[in-house]
């Protein structure tokens, strides 16, 4: 009976527009595919326990659409949504997405990403990529937080050495 | 006024990383205190160049300097870089935990695929 791991992804900015996050999982690919593109499912787990999952509509063809939203404890809704460009069943998933809450005059071109999923098994564990391709590094950096200038390639390298000297 | 609008700028430590060479001086610190001497040779540029990239650093903290004799010696603060790690531990936090999530979802999964796939 395999164990859920507790290491942490793996998040790295490769270009000034680009986030890869990467996770292993124990289980096949096949399994990780349903579990990602299975709304029941994906409701068990898209939260990150941050609040309640109450939309997850998959409609997993190229050009269908996708809406994930959850409500925060503070009764705060979250949503995101896109559409679907590729699908290689237990492969890869090219999709867009377009978080709903960005800040007004912004338009929904310049906040839209195109994600690329892969699934790659290897002794029966799955490698899932993510690879977010933002528009533009304002929207990159807004993703991953608040926009601060900030040219970080390379930057997490350093960040194990800074994990050090904190110790 | 010239001087305080580049002071703005800079004194981030999110500026202070982006250029690459102030990387490397990071780099080289990691592995303890140096003299200027010793970063000039490491990245193999001018002592002015590398003397402007400390400032920066120095500007946000990030490097701390002490006089020994002659020489200025360097050392890393990684206290000033905290902000960039909780920029970046933050979002990983969200995934992992979302992963951490799946991780459970994908165990029924399995648990449901070896009783339906036992007669097989």
């Amino acid at each position: 009976m395999a164990v859920a791991s507790s290491g942490t992804a793996t998040v790295t900015l490769p270009t000034d527009e680009q986030i890869l996050i990467t996770r292993e999982f124990d289980a096949p690919k096949d399994l990780v595919f349903k579990a990602w593109t299975t709304p029941e499912l994906v409701k068990r787990w898209w939260t990150a326990k941050r609040g309640e999952a109450t939309v997850a509509e998959i409609d997993l063809r190229v050009g269908g659409a996708w809406r994930y939203a959850m409500v925060t404890p503070d009764g705060v809704e979250v949503a995101f949504r896109g559409e679907y460009r590729e699908i290689v069943p237990n492969e890869r998933i090219v999709s867009t997405e377009f978080y709903e809450g960005v800040p007004e005059g912004v338009s929904e071109e310049d906040a839209t990403t195109v994600n690329t999923a892969t699934f790659t098994e290897k002794d029966g564990r799955t490698t899932v990529t993510i690879l977010v391709q933002a528009p533009n590094k304002e929207t990159r950096d807004a993703i991953v937080d608040s926009g601060m200038e900030a040219g970080l390639q390379d930057a997490l390298d350093l960040l194990e050495e800074v994990a050090i000297s904190l110790a | 006024m010239a001087g305080m609008a580049r002071a703005a700028t800079t004194a981030d430590a999110f500026n202070a990383v982006a250029e690459p060479r102030r990387r490397q001086i990071l780099d080289v610190l990691a592995g303890g205190e140096r003299p200027v001497n010793d970063l000039v040779r490491a990245l193999g540029l001018a002592q002015p160049q590398v003397s402007k990239h400390l400032r920066v650093l120095r500007e946000v903290g990030a490097v701390d300097v002490r006089e020994e004799g002659r020489q200025r010696l360097y050392r890393l603060n990684g206290k000033a870089l905290k902000p960039i790690h909780d920029w970046v531990k933050d979002y990983e936090l969200t995934w992992s935990e979302r992963f951490e999530q799946l991780d459970v979802v994908l165990e029924d999964l399995k648990q449901k695929e070896e009783g339906h796939g036992s007669g097989e």
